[in-house]
């Protein structure tokens, strides 16, 4: 799911040897009626219409399931889980800032170790890429521990104590990876503009600077975001790994609230509740990103 | 042998740099069986992973509404929701579920063990990304190929697997590696339910010996190059196998 977005070319189709029999890969669904191509452009109003009312379905059955083998004395599974939504929220809120964060300064030193890895020097270029593939891959976990115990809980210059606290090694742990992913998403969209811009621009005498800033750039952002956003659903995924390092988000909080309440019949729905709130959380930006992919892909 | 395992000795001496996981018999033997978990879970959840991503593309071209609708569900489900979750859910909450059995001591203990739940869980999570990898690939087959099929006579199922089935797979290959590099690194995951694969096993270590610097930088070391070499035998692959004249380069 990471390297999805590694190379995205046009098929090349050379006249003496192509295959005829193939056809180009498209984004677009083969059996999708008029009727659900119309939809796809309202993903809210499709993503309320099938999925959210079965995911609804499914842990609403699952909750009264369980509720059904409680005794009169305790109070029902719902009840129950809504007492602790404010405080799995808040959790899952944690979650959220602590991909912002990540993908924040993912993005900054990704996008710099991305143009890094297109220059002319070739020490620079060939640093560069083997930073970028050297955390791409490497699991997101073991980044994540590494950061963990390798970082100083503070650091003190002179007089001034910075301190770490544990999510913000979680913050710097995950946006290691996010860094890789997004150098390599850059590259991608360079290498995938054609040859012919950069001739162009070179015999109109522009230097490599401008050529890169004014030229090629501009052309990279449409084709950069869509794979950007996906990377940020896959972070966001990725953040409940803090919780096996200790860092109090959504996961930390349900087991604890698991722990609190003691009750067997509870774990199915607060795990499916959690499960729940990334979905609803990630399928809409999922949506959004396919959208867009068809929107900005070219015209074979 | 000996004389190479005193050397690391001789270096923690001298250094401090403790890698007992190389002079220490009984660490050695943890971690060696740490990456054996490590490869085999990686191999089990490949090899279904990619049964489910078949069966599910083939569903999903299915002339029933509800059964595309439901493989439709399946994947968005699985592949927009925490694979860690996906696994506490799968482990402690349908776990608990379970029936239990009696085990050789006469004890009770769950029909799952927590192996057999990471690979469930883990192959559910990788084939749901399988699927839409198939899908892509089958679409690439233009209908004529298929009319011509069915026009010799051949069943869909048939068609399926002796026609689609093998361009698909040849165009797909470059997506589903990509997905299968990503399995092998996801099985990490499996730390989080007490699975002894290589992560887990070098926690133990390191709380043993307390040489979590050395470890960390052992398991970052162990697993790009596991990932490399995968990596490369699958680009090897892909390159032996390639249609000629079809996608880039």
């Amino acid at each position: 799911m990471f390297r999805r977005n590694r190379k995205r070319r046009r098929p090349r189709m050379n006249p003496r040897h192509e295959l005829a029999v193939l056809l180009p890969i498209r984004p677009l669904k083969a059996n999708a009626s008029n009727a659900d191509r119309k939809f796809d452009h309202l993903p809210v109003a499709r993503l309320r219409a099938v999925h959210l009312l079965w995911l609804f379905l499914i842990f609403s059955a699952s909750a009264l399931a369980a509720g059904a083998q409680t005794g009169a004395v305790k109070p029902s599974i719902a009840k129950t889980i809504l007492a602790w939504t404010p405080l799995l929220l808040k959790g899952f809120g944690f979650n959220i800032l602590i991909s912002f964060m990540s993908m924040a300064i993912g993005t900054v030193i990704g996008s710099v170790l991305g143009v890094l890895q297109i220059s002319l020097l070739p020490p620079v270029r060939l640093a560069s890429r083997f930073l970028t593939q050297f955390f791409r891959n490497s699991p997101w976990l073991v980044l994540l521990f590494y950061c963990m115990f390798m970082l100083p809980f503070e650091i003190t210059i002179g007089e001034l104590r910075i301190p770490f606290p544990d999510w913000i090694k979680a913050v710097i742990g995950l946006s290691l990876p996010v860094m890789a992913n997004v150098a390599e998403i850059v590259r991608g969209a360079v290498n995938s503009i054609p040859s012919g811009q950069w001739e162009a621009s070179e015999s109109l005498a522009f230097t490599r600077r401008q050529q890169i800033w004014l030229i090629i750039m501009p052309q990279c952002y449409k084709r950069m975001l869509p794979p950007w956003m996906n990377l940020y659903a896959i972070l966001t995924m990725a953040t409940v790994l803090a919780s096996i390092v200790g860092v109090e988000e959504v996961m930390t909080l349900a087991g604890q609230v698991l722990a609190a309440e003691g009750r067997p019949e509870l774990l199915v729905p607060i795990y499916s509740f959690v499960l729940v709130w990334f979905f609803a959380y990630c399928y809409p930006i999922a949506r959004w990103t396919i959208r867009l992919e068809r929107k900005f892909a070219l015209n074979i | 042998m000996d004389a190479f395992f005193d050397w690391f000795r001789w270096l923690y001496d001298e250094t401090g740099i403790n890698l007992t996981f190389i002079y220490d018999a009984f660490d050695r033997a943890r971690l060696v069986n740490g990456f054996w978990t490590t490869i085999w879970l990686s191999a089990v959840c490949l090899v279904l992973s990619v049964i489910i991503g078949v069966v599910g593309a083939w569903l999903q071209g299915s002339r029933l509404k509800w059964t595309r609708r439901i493989v439709q569900g399946y994947i968005q489900f699985f592949r927009n929701t925490p694979p860690l979750v996906q696994l506490y859910f799968f482990y402690f909450a349908l776990g608990s579920l379970m029936p239990k059995v009696q085990n050789d001591w006469g004890g009770y203990e769950p029909m799952l063990g927590n192996f057999a739940w990471a690979v469930i869980s883990l192959s559910f999570f990788a084939g749901s990304f399988n699927v839409e990898i198939f899908r892509s690939g089958i679409e690439a087959v233009p209908t004529s190929t298929i009319e011509a099929a069915e026009s010799l006579g051949y069943t869909r199922l048939k068609a399926y697997i002796h026609i689609v089935l093998p361009l698909a797979f040849r165009v797909c290959l470059p997506a589903l590696n990509n997905n299968l590099v990503n399995l092998v690194k996801t099985t990490t995951l499996a730390f989080a339910i007490a699975v002894p694969e290589m992560l887990y096993v070098s926690s133990q270590i390191w709380s043993d010996n307390v040489n979590v610097r050395e470890m960390m930088t052992f398991l970052l070391i162990a697993y790009v190059g596991l990932v490399g070499v995968l990596v490369w035998a699958m680009n090897r692959w892909e390159r032996a196998i390639k249609i000629p004249g079809y996608g880039s380069q």
